[in-house]
């Protein structure tokens, strides 16, 4: 199959993702537990022999909700309970929920009482990172939702579950580096839309499916000829970057998204992982080792030096911040990296993101107006 | 020479509390800026001088000197979404001046995420912006009913790192005796205050609940301290003598209803929710969060500490905060609950909804929710307040008349 093709099948996957959630259990006959944002040990549910799909939220219209959680809480967190309410997730086996900020600790209080099914695992993260008991804390949760699950599949996960799920976690995460910095040589077949979708397919496949096909799909772009783009070379900051309308009037304006900082796409998978320690402790090391992170404290916050490093290596023209309304953390990050972005000359673009929303014109008219602004 | 009354301690202790902190600044000790309910036993122990940001914020939200600097803050990206208090705060470390109180900047920050995970945030951006370091003792949430083994080790473990990193800090070792005394100090107050605060279940309650309000800036800064348990001694003394008297809240009107307010105090209209609730005979005689600062526990190691901090209601499931707030509004005697939907605090917030409907389904408690900030004056309306306050008043009604009726 020519690339084009292969990007336009991983594309309609991340475009639709209950569809994709479907076949993906259909073929792999798997049963499905659904991840709350934002990083979760996966692997382990994955060696438990289920399927993990990622629950980003969605345009939804919101009742339910609103006899829970006000109007004024982050509407991804809102979307989701929702859906949950209506009863939209009845078809997944368990739903893991973790606690990064005051809105999700909250939805997790409120989900305990209202959603009956499906079954709700929590995952405890710890904000800091540091100290000597930090690792045996995440250590525990890991623990926790290993007996969790294997209660689910009534069968026990084995080191050598575990082992075999983080290799290919492994190969799944190279694979994910490896396409971000393509886009770098294709930027047109990647274009901002194509590029998303591609990505935000991996979180409704199974992810040995996924990085086949991935693999497949950037060895056939490799043999064709490199290709140019006229648009602002720049780096998305934030949770992520939707709707796709939203990232349609990126690619009207031929941008090019050089690299990302977001929480649905390069966190996930930009840290290395370390080379020793049992599989479970190297997956609790990928929480403690990820910088420039929002959602967990650092100590010196290195969120802006890292951005400006970025845009230093990819030449970038600037950062564009996708800034999801009532994400608190987000929030209080961004005076201090744009403060240090200034400061290096780094042009912004701030974008105010609420995924429900249902035009996008001034947002597409500001993304004009930069393009127009950086002379490209 | 007469007792002072617990009124003008509390004044003068405020009032040094906010020189002592100048003094040290400008005799080139250190100051520690904390959240309110991080447990301050280890710094009082190594004898830092500590203030208060949000004590501090609140200060400046009653009179009402917010927008500044809330307007400051914003010039400099913060959302408007975000917690007032770190606003506040956050135009106070750049604007320094206020005529509600003045702190100096701090040497080093101190931060206990029991309260919430802004706070985190906030004191993250503080130790950036001002370039001082930061101690963050972590307790995360539990979807149970009590703390978990795994988190108090995990809280243990940070508090003592923290003991390590103050010792670094001064230069000076801990001293564990004195630790041990600040301990037995701060249970005491908290007793001392959980006592008092426990009056009110009389009815009459003998206090107007509003000075709930005020006392609580001092049990804030004075846990640790003689003169706080001393404070709340006094405190818990008046107010037993008024109940034995038979006095309720005021000397020129009755109290009619009794309620339960949910959140921080609106403090920019401090006094006007309180006339408007005292007009209609209205009685806060409760509230959900001052009790988080009833914090017992064993004087015998770090872990009963530990424990104590990371069980706030905050950090717990819906089960135990439902439970907690049926309880109380039992122990109360209350006709109804107001609910301030305080835009600045989601993580009280966004439990508002089911409160209300616990109180009601197991007590047949009415209630009311109203839109406020406790310091942003923007978010108020004075007129919703007393539609809302109304509308509570004839539900409390019409369940007494029912209640007569059985
Ligand atoms: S008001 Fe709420 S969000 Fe703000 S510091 Fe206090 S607990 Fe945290």
């Amino acid at each position: 199959m020519k690339a084009a093709e292969l990007i336009q099948a991983l594309s309609d996957a991340g475009r639709t993702p209950k569809q994709t959630i479907l076949r993906s259990i259909q073929e792999s006959g798997k049963r499905p537990v659904g991840c709350f944002p934002i990083y979760l040990p996966e692997e382990i549910i994955y060696a438990a022999g289920l399927l993990p799909v990622g629950l980003w939220g969605g345009k939804t219209s919101m009742t339910e909700v609103d006899r829970y959680i006000q109007g004024f809480c982050c509407s991804i967190m809102r979307a989701d309970m929702e859906l949950a309410l209506r009863g939209a997730y009845n078809f997944l086996e368990a739903i893991v929920i973790p606690t990064y900020c005051d809105s999700m600790k909250s939805l997790l209080a409120n989900w305990g009482i209202a959603v009956k099914t499906p079954k709700t695992l929590a995952y405890i993260i710890p904000q800091n990172r540091y100290s000597s008991g930090s690792l045996d804390f995440i250590l525990y949760q890991n623990e926790a939702l290993r007996t969790s699950l294997s209660e689910i599949t009534g069968r026990p996960i084995t080191e050598a579950d575990l082992e075999d799920a983080f290799q290919l976690y492994e190969q799944y995460r190279a694979a994910m580096r490896r396409f971000v910095a393509m886009v770098n040589d294709y930027p047109v077949s990647l274009n901002p839309v194509n590029r998303h979708l591609v990505m935000k397919a991996a979180w409704f496949m199974d992810k040995k499916v996924y990085t086949e096909k991935l693999n497949t799909l950037m060895d056939a772009l490799l043999k064709e000829p490199k290709e140019t783009e006229t648009g602002p070379r720049v780096i998305p900051t934030g949770l992520m970057v939707e709707p796709v309308k939203l990232l349609e009037a990126f690619r009207e304006n031929h941008f090019v998204f050089v690299e990302d900082d977001l929480a649905q796409e390069s966190r996930q998978f930009r840290t290395p992982s370390r080379t020793t320690g049992t599989v479970m402790e190297k997956l609790a090391y990928r929480l403690m080792d990820l910088r420039g992170d929002t959602f967990f404290y650092e100590e010196n916050k290195s969120r802006g030096s890292r951005l400006i490093e970025a845009v230093k290596q990819h030449k970038a023209d600037g950062v564009v911040v996708c800034m999801y309304k009532f994400c608190d953390p987000e929030e209080f990050d961004y005076p201090i990296y744009k403060k240090e972005l200034e400061e290096a000359h780094v042009p912004i673009l701030y974008l105010e993101i609420d995924p429900q929303m249902d035009s996008v014109e001034q947002l597409r008219t500001r993304i004009q107006s930069f393009a127009e602004m950086l002379n490209k | 020479m007469e007792k002072q009354s617990s009124k003008q301690m509390l004044n003068d202790i405020l009032k040094r509390h906010y020189e002592d902190a100048q003094k040290a600044k400008a005799e080139g000790r250190p100051v520690v800026w904390s959240t309110s309910i991080a447990p301050q036993e280890l710094l009082e122990a190594m004898d830092l001088t500590v203030v208060y940001p949000e004590n501090h914020a609140a200060a400046i939200g009653a009179r009402k000197d917010a927008p500044r600097f809330i307007e400051n803050a914003e010039s400099e990206g913060y959302s408007a979404d975000i917690c007032s208090y770190a606003r506040v705060n956050m135009g106070y470390a750049n604007i320094k001046h206020s005529d509600a109180a003045d702190i100096p900047m701090p040497d080093l920050l101190f931060c206990c995420s029991n309260i919430c995970y802004t706070a985190i945030k906030w004191y993250e951006n503080l130790s950036k912006q001002l370039n001082v370091p930061l101690i963050m003792i972590d307790c995360p949430y539990n979807y149970s009913y009590s703390v978990t083994p795994a988190a108090v080790a995990y809280i243990k473990a940070q508090l003592l790192d923290a003991i390590g990193k103050l010792e670094e800090f001064t230069g000076r070792k801990m001293d564990w005796d004195r630790l041990r005394e600040v301990m037995r100090i701060s249970n005491e107050t908290a007793m001392w205050w959980k006592k008092a605060t426990d009056l009110a279940m009389a009815k009459p309650a003998p206090v107007s609940g509003f000075d709930l309000f005020n006392y609580m800036a001092t049990i804030v800064c004075v846990r640790g301290k003689q003169e706080g348990t001393e404070l709340f001694k006094r405190w818990y003394e008046e107010l037993e003598e008024r109940k034995a008297k038979g006095l309720g809240p005021w000397d020129n009107a009755e109290e009619k209803y009794r309620i339960l307010w949910d959140g921080i105090a609106c403090w920019p209209y401090l006094a006007t929710t309180y006339k408007i609730l005292k007009k209609n005979g209205i009685n806060m005689v409760t509230s959900t969060y001052p009790e988080s600062w009833t914090l017992l526990y064993e004087l015998s190691d770090l872990a009963g500490m530990a424990k104590a901090y990371g069980s706030i209601y905050a950090s717990l499931s819906m089960e135990y905060a439902n439970d907690r707030i049926v309880t109380r509004a039992r122990n109360f005697q209350i006709d109804g609950a107001l609910f301030h939907s305080n835009r600045s605090c989601k993580g009280m917030d966004f439990k508002q909804y089911e409160f209300q409907r616990q109180l009601e389904s197991e007590l047949g408690i009415p209630s009311t929710i109203f839109d406020g900030d406790q310091t942003d004056p923007s978010v108020f309306s004075e007129a919703q307040y007393e539609t809302r306050v109304q509308a509570l008043v004839e539900m409390m009604e019409e369940r007494k008349q029912r209640e007569a009726m059985k």
